[in-house]
């Protein structure tokens, strides 16, 4: 294995650059090294002012999202050695206004997100002495659904949120059907007037690149399909018991 | 959105490409899985055919035959089949993912939801090829 790999790295100055460019850097190739760590060595010896997100370095807080060969990636968690003999092209997540290098606007989603209402929503709320008990199976059930660690790699990978801004997304909407199937939970009906709307989970055409580039194994395709079928079958009672038994 | 400021002046918003359903193999497999709809369409059409050939008698009857056995039909006829193959094998592959159904609290196993399908199409398949062929 050769000891140096080229990294090909978006440079993007809002202040000065019309356009974002390419801008090349050749790093060490250590076996144990992820792309994060090639940029990382980039700011420290090559060039300080290349800016990019990275926290916990270890794939659980998804800050470090970015494109790589074409690619949604965790930094974190791609392997250098993978591209070998590289050149290796670093760029800003799809779908996203870049604004700086390798930072994007991500306002839209948590705007999206927090649409979702995801937190507990009860209608009757228990005295604060007794527990919300949930049995291993119920848990099961939304488990799955509550590993996002909101990296947006799947917004990045979804062409409808690339071609229609205004679709909610596979995170926002996994997320709201993980508090839909939480036995704790008593905001369903609020969620679905919010979700079951044009640009809500009807946006979505299965194209399944989400799933394919979620790092947590979300599976949010999965949960969306799943929502326009409870959806559906809450369309279908609302027609046959208008006045809803609940 | 963050509004430009006197430090952060705008940001990049690239368009998407016209041609982004090329840029991935899976990407382009999404799109000829939507495309073969009309695929499907198209069959619905040839059965509609074939159905109003047959109330016109033996001689209508013939000539749509006839017209099947026309290259370019034939031609047409032999991709339809190709795309309602990979319509229906992606749509039975899909199918697991949009129902989590729970048995004893554990997951079914995909085959389990799309299993029965693939069967349900073999044995209707066989039947009608059955009815059809056996005169």
């Amino acid at each position: 294995m050769a000891n140096r790999i080229t990294l090909e790295v978006t440079r993007y100055n809002p202040a000065h650059d019309e356009k974002p460019k390419f801008e090349s850097y050749e790093v060490p190739l250590r076996k144990e090294w992820v792309v994060l760590d090639a940029l990382n060595y980039i700011k420290d010896h090559l060039d300080g002012s290349l800016t990019f997100r990275w926290s916990c370095r270890m794939g659980v807080c998804g800050s470090c999202g970015m494109t790589v060969n074409g690619v949604p990636k965790l930094t974190c968690a791609t392997f250098l050695s993978d591209y070998a003999p590289g050149p290796v092209r670093v760029e800003p997540m799809k779908n996203f206004p870049v604004l700086r290098d390798l930072v994007v606007d991500t306002s839209d989603f948590l705007v999206k997100l927090a649409k979702s209402k995801p937190w507990i929503i009860r209608k009757v709320e228990k005295p604060l002495d007794e527990e919300y008990l949930q049995t291993p199976e119920q848990l099961d059930a939304y488990k799955q659904f509550s590993m996002c660690i909101n990296c947006m790699l799947c917004y990045a990978a979804c062409p409808v949120y690339g071609l229609d801004p205004l679709f909610s997304g596979p995170a926002a909407i996994a997320l709201a059907q993980r508090y839909n199937l939480d036995s704790r939970d008593q905001g369903a009906s609020e969620r679905m007037d919010i979700l079951s709307q044009h640009d809500g989970i009807w946006g979505c055409t299965f194209v399944g690149e989400c799933t394919e580039v979620c790092p947590k194994k979300v599976d949010p395709a999965g949960a969306i399909q799943q929502y326009k079928l409870t959806a559906t079958m809450e369309w279908v009672k609302s027609l046959v018991l208008p006045r809803g038994a609940e | 959105m963050i509004n430009p400021t006197e430090y952060l002046p705008k940001s990049y918003r690239a368009r998407l490409s016209t041609y982004w359903w090329l840029t991935s193999w899976a990407y382009l497999k999404f799109i000829l899985r939507e495309g073969s709809a009309v695929f499907v369409a198209w069959a619905v059409i040839v059965t509609l055919l074939q159905i109003h050939a047959l109330r016109g008698g033996p001689e209508d009857y013939a000539e749509f035959q006839n017209w099947l056995r026309n290259p370019v039909v034939l031609a047409v006829n032999v991709v339809s089949l190709l795309f309602i193959i990979f319509h229906a094998v992606t749509w039975f592959n899909l199918a697991p993912k949009a129902m989590a159904v729970r048995v004893g609290g554990k997951r079914l196993p995909n085959l389990a939801i799309s299993g029965p399908n693939y069967v349900a199409w073999a044995v209707i398949s066989a039947a009608v090829a059955w009815i059809v062929l056996r005169g």
